[in-house]
C-alpha cells in the first residue's frame, strides 16, 4: 500500500533559535521507519519522470523501493551505480528543481523527497559499512586531473575504476573545493566531505595539496611529465564586485572570503584558530544564490543581531535552494528584495557604516527569461550596516588559461569545450564543471566530470590503438 | 611537510630559513612570494621568496615576528617541518631593460628588496642600495646587500650607525646631486612606500612598491587582497605584488591593513600566555 499523504515525512530539525547559534548541521536526517515510510510514498512510475530531471539519471524509484523494502544498503549501492557522492547531493542538490520538480506526487501535494533518501541511504551506509578497497588492474597510464571539487573527484574516481593512475592537483592544502571551503558546516558537514575524499583516495587516486596549476607546475610541463591526458576542474573562484562606490571599505567581504575565512580556516573558532573574521552587529549580504544565503546564516551564527539579504528581484527569481531560503527566514534572516545597494558609506576612518540602496520593480522579461530590474527614482535609502558582504556570482579564475598558451575560453572566463565529451582546444586536455558553466551546481559538476572520464578513456585507448 | 634545512637569527626579531621546496624553488623569480601554514589550525601567511637555489630545491624565506604565526614559525628550528608551502605565487618583478636602478628597503622591506637588487644586479645594471631600520641592532642583510649592489647606504632613524635620518633622506640628497635612475624599488613599511613614491613622482622616475595587503588563498580567489591602482581595483596575490606606487592609493591600503589589528592583538596575547610571557616566547 503507498503512503498516500500530501506530505513528504518531516525531517527533524535543529531549532532555529538554537541552530541560528551554532554550526552544527541544521537537518537531522531521517530514521529508519522515517525513510521507509517516505518511501512508501514513491508509486514507482513507469515512465520514471524524476529520473528525467536528474543530471547523472541516478535510478530514483528503483532504489526508492529498495528502501521501502528495508533494503537500505542495496538503496545506497543503486544511487552509487550512477553517482559517485550521495551523501553530498542528498544535501545540496537543488531537488525543487531537479528529480522532484517532475515527480507526479508533486502535481497534488508534495513531491517524494527524493532528496532525503538520498540522503538516508547514504548515511546508513556510511554509519553501518565500511567502505571496500577495490582491487584495480592498473593501465599504466597516467592522467593528472586539475582541482578537487566535485566535477575532479567524480572524474578521478572514475579514471581510478578504470585502471588509470590518477593524480590531482590541488591548489589549496585541502581538498574538496567549494564543499570544503564554500558550504558551510551547518549544511554539509566537512567530516562527511572527509570521508567522500577518503573513498576516492581509496580507488588509488593521489591528490596533492598546495599545487597551484598554472603557478607552481603548468599544464605543458605536467604534460612532459608524463601524464597522457589532463582534466582541468578548477571551478570559478573568481569574485565579483559591484564596482560602487565604499566597496574597498573596511567590512566589505566576498562571499568568497567570508566563507573561506569561516569554512576552510574554521575562524568561527577563533581564537583556538588562528584565522580571524569581523562580524558586525547588522550585515548586509548582496545577492540571492546559494552563497548569499550560507554568507547569511554563517554571519548570523558568528553573533551579528540583524541579517539581510539584500536582493535586486523578488522572492520568486531567487535562484537559491527553496530548502535554505526558508531555514534562512526560520533562524531570523530579514529578506530585502527588489532592492539594490548603489552605495557603501564609510565612517572617518574607513569602516563601512551603512549601505544606500535603491528600490527596484520588474520590467519586462530580460535575455535570461526573467523580468529585469529596474531602479524607482527617488527610492534611494540607507540601511544601517557594518558588515556588508558581496555574493553576486563568480566567474572562472584566469590563472590557468593565462598560463596555457591555445586554452580557448570565452570573453566572460569560461574554458570552451566540446559539450559531448569536455575536450577543449588542446588535445588531451579535457575540463568540465564551473571552470566551463561558470558558478553552477554540484551535481552539474560532477556529470560533467563523468563524462570528461569517459571521454579521456575513449581518448586515450584509441591513442594507443 | 616542508623540512627546514637551516635557520639564522638575523636580528632579534628577523629570522631567515631555508626550506625544502623543491616545486617552488625550480619557477621562482623576484618579486614572488610564497604561503605557508605552519600547523593545523594555523593561519595562511605570505612571505616573499628572499632566495632560492633550483638545484639544491631550496627557498629562503626572511621573516619579521609580528604576531602569533611569524612567532610560532619562528620558534622551530633545523629539521622541523613546516605544514604547507605553496608557490611561487605574484608576479615577478618586470626589472627588464634597467640600466641604473635605486633599490630601496625599509627594514624587513629589504628581505624583500634584497631578491630583487640581486636579479638587477646579475643582469648588469648599476644599483644603489638603500636601507633603513630604527637602530643599529636591527640591521640585516647588510654583507649580502653589498654583494648585490655598487652602493649601499644604511640609514637608522636614531642615527645609532652614524647615519641618522631616513631611506628617503638618502634618496633626496642622491637625486639633488644629480644621481639618474630609470627604476626605483622601494619596499617596506606602507607609510615608507607612499614616501618614497611622493618623492619620485615630480621627478618623473618610475617607482615600483611591492604591496603586503592580508591575503588568504593567494590565487585571486577570496578579493581580501585589492588594491586600488590608478582607480582600478587589483588583486595583489595575482597582479602584483608590485604595483607602480605612483598609482597606488596608498592612504585605502593602509586602512584595510588594520582591519584585523584588534584580533591580531588578542591571538598574540592568547599564544603568549600559553608560552608564559614574552620573555620566554
Ligand atoms: C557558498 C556556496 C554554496 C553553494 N551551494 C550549493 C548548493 O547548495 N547546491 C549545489 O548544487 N551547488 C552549490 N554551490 C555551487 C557548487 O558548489 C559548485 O557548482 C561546484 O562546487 C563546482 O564544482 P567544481 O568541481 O567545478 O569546482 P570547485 O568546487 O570550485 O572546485 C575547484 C577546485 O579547484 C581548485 N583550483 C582552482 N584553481 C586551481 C589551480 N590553478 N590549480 C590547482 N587547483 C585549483 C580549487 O581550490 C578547488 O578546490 C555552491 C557554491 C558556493 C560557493
Ligand atoms: C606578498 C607579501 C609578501 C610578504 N613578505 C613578507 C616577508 O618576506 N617577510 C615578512 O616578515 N613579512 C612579509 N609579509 C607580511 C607577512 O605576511 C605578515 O607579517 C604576516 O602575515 C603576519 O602574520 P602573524 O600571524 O605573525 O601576525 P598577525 O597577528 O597576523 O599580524 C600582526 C601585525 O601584522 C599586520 N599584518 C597582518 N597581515 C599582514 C600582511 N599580510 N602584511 C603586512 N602586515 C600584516 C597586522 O596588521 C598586525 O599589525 C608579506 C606580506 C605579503 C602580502
Ligand atoms: S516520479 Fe515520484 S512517484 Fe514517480 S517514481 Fe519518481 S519519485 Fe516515485
Ligand atoms: S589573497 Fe585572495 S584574492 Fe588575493
Amino acid at each position: 500500500m503507498p503512503n498516500m499523504s500530501l506530505k513528504k515525512v518531516q525531517m527533524p530539525e535543529q531549532d532555529p533559535n538554537v541552530r541560528n547559534k551554532n554550526f552544527k548541521e541544521v537537518a537531522l536526517g531521517y530514521t529508519e521507519e522515517m525513510a521507509v515510510e517516505e518511501a512508501k510514498r514513491c508509486l514507482n512510475c513507469k515512465n520514471r519522470p524524476c529520473v528525467s530531471g536528474c543530471p547523472v539519471n541516478v535510478k530514483i524509484p528503483e532504489f526508492i523501493s529498495l528502501i521501502a523494502e528495508g533494503r537500505f544498503e542495496e538503496a545506497y549501492l543503486k544511487i552509487k551505480e550512477t553517482n559517485n557522492l550521495p551523501a553530498i547531493c542528498g544535501r545540496v542538490c537543488p531537488q525543487e528543481n531537479q528529480c522532484e520538480k517532475y515527480c507526479v506526487r508533486g502535481k497534488k501535494g508534495e513531491p517524494v523527497g527524493i532528496g532525503r533518501l538520498e540522503r538516508f541511504a547514504a548515511d546508513w551506509y556510511m554509519a553501518h559499512r565500511e567502505p571496500e578497497t577495490p582491487e584495480i588492474p592498473k593501465n599504466n597510464k597516467k592522467v593528472a586531473v586539475i582541482g578537487s571539487g566535485p566535477a575532479g573527484l567524480t572524474c578521478a574516481a572514475d579514471l581510478a575504476k578504470m585502471g588509470y593512475s590518477v593524480t590531482i592537483f590541488e591548489a589549496f592544502h585541502t581538498p574538496g573545493g567549494v564543499l570544503m571551503y564554500g558550504i558551510p558546516e551547518f549544511r554539509l558537514p566537512k567530516d562527511l566531505v572527509q570521508r567522500e575524499i577518503d573513498i576516492v583516495k581509496k580507488l588509488g587516486v593521489e591528490i596533492k595539496t598546495n599545487m597551484v596549476v598554472g603557478k607552481s607546475v603548468t599544464i605543458d610541463e605536467l604534460m612532459e611529465e608524463g601524464y597522457e591526458a589532463i582534466f582541468i576542474g578548477s571551478g570559478a573562484g573568481l569574485p565579483n564586485f559591484m564596482g560602487i562606490p565604499g566597496e574597498n571599505l573596511n567590512g566589505v567581504y566576498s562571499a568568497n572570503e567570508f566563507l573561506t575565512r569561516i569554512n576552510l580556516m574554521k575562524a568561527y573558532l577563533y581564537p583556538e584558530v588562528d584565522t580571524p573574521i569581523k562580524v558586525g552587529r547588522n550585515v548586509a549580504v548582496v545577492g540571492g544564490g546559494n552563497v548569499a544565503m550560507d554568507a547569511a546564516r554563517s554571519a548570523k551564527r558568528l553573533g551579528a543581531e540583524n541579517v539581510y539579504i539584500v536582493y535586486r528581484r523578488s522572492e520568486a527569481e531567487m535562484p537559491a535552494r527553496l530548502e535554505e531560503i526558508h531555514h534562512a527566514k526560520d533562524e531570523g534572516i530579514i529578506f530585502k528584495f527588489l532592492t539594490n545597494p548603489v552605495r557603501i558609506l564609510g565612517t572617518d576612518d574607513g569602516w563601512v557604516k551603512g549601505m544606500e540602496c535603491i528600490e527596484m520593480e520588474l520590467g519586462e522579461p530580460d535575455k535570461s527569461g526573467r523580468r529585469r530590474p529596474i531602479p524607482k527614482k527617488g527610492s534611494e535609502h540607507v540601511i544601517d550596516v557594518d558588515t556588508v558582504i558581496i555574493a553576486i556570482g563568480q566567474s572562472p579564475n584566469p590563472l590557468i588559461k593565462s598560463t596555457t598558451p591555445g586554452l580557448k575560453t570565452h570573453e566572460w572566463g569560461g574554458i570552451v569545450v566540446d559539450e559531448e565529451t569536455g575536450a577543449t582546444s588542446i588535445p588531451g586536455v579535457f575540463a568540465g564543471g564551473d571552470a566551463v558553466t561558470g558558478a553552477a551546481t554540484v551535481i552539474l559538476a560532477m556529470g560533467a566530470g563523468k563524462k570528461a572520464a569517459a571521454a579521456i578513456d575513449r581518448y586515450l585507448k584509441s591513442k594507443s590503438a | 611537510m616542508f623540512k627546514i634545512l637551516e635557520k639564522r637569527v638575523l636580528n632579534p626579531d628577523v629570522k631567515l630559513m631555508v626550506v625544502d621546496a623543491p616545486v617552488v624553488a625550480k619557477k621562482a623569480e623576484p618579486g614572488q612570494f610564497i604561503i605557508l601554514r605552519v600547523r593545523e589550525g594555523g593561519e595562511r601567511i605570505p612571505l616573499t621568496i628572499a632566495d632560492y637555489d633550483r638545484n639544491k630545491g631550496t627557498v629562503t624565506i626572511i621573516f619579521q615576528e609580528v604576531g602569533k604565526t611569524t612567532k610560532l614559525l619562528g620558534s622551530l628550528n633545523e629539521g622541523d617541518y613546516i605544514l604547507d608551502f605553496v608557490g611561487p605565487l605574484g608576479q615577478p618583478s618586470h626589472l627588464e631593460n634597467v640600466k641604473r636602478a635605486a633599490v630601496i628597503g625599509g627594514g624587513l622591506g629589504t628581505a624583500i628588496a634584497y631578491p630583487q637588487a640581486k636579479k638587477l644586479h646579475s643582469m648588469g645594471a648599476y644599483v644603489d642600495a638603500i636601507t633603513g631600520f630604527r637602530n643599529k641592532d636591527l640591521i640585516i642583510l647588510e654583507d649580502e646587500m653589498k654583494k648585490v649592489c655598487n652602493r649601499l647606504f644604511i640609514t637608522t632613524d636614531d642615527g645609532s650607525n652614524g647615519n641618522k635620518g631616513f631611506v628617503t633622506d638618502v634618496l633626496k640628497k642622491l637625486l639633488d646631486e644629480g644621481t639618474q635612475y630609470d627604476l626605483v624599488i622601494a619596499i617596506g613599511p606602507l607609510v615608507m612606500m607612499k614616501a618614497v613614491s611622493n618623492l619620485t613622482r615630480p621627478y618623473g622616475i618610475k617607482t615600483i612598491v611591492s604591496m603586503n595587503p592580508i591575503m588568504v588563498d593567494g590565487t585571486g580567489m577570496c578579493g581580501g587582497c585589492r588594491v586600488t591602482v590608478g582607480g582600478e581595483v587589483k588583486f595583489a596575490c595575482v597582479d602584483g605584488p608590485d604595483f607602480d606606487g605612483h598609482l597606488v592609493d596608498f592612504d585605502e591600503a593602509i586602512r584595510r591593513q588594520a582591519m584585523y589589528k584588534k584580533e591580531e592583538r588578542q591571538s598574540l596575547e592568547a599564544h603568549e600566555c600559553k608560552l608564559g610571557g614574552i620573555g620566554n616566547a
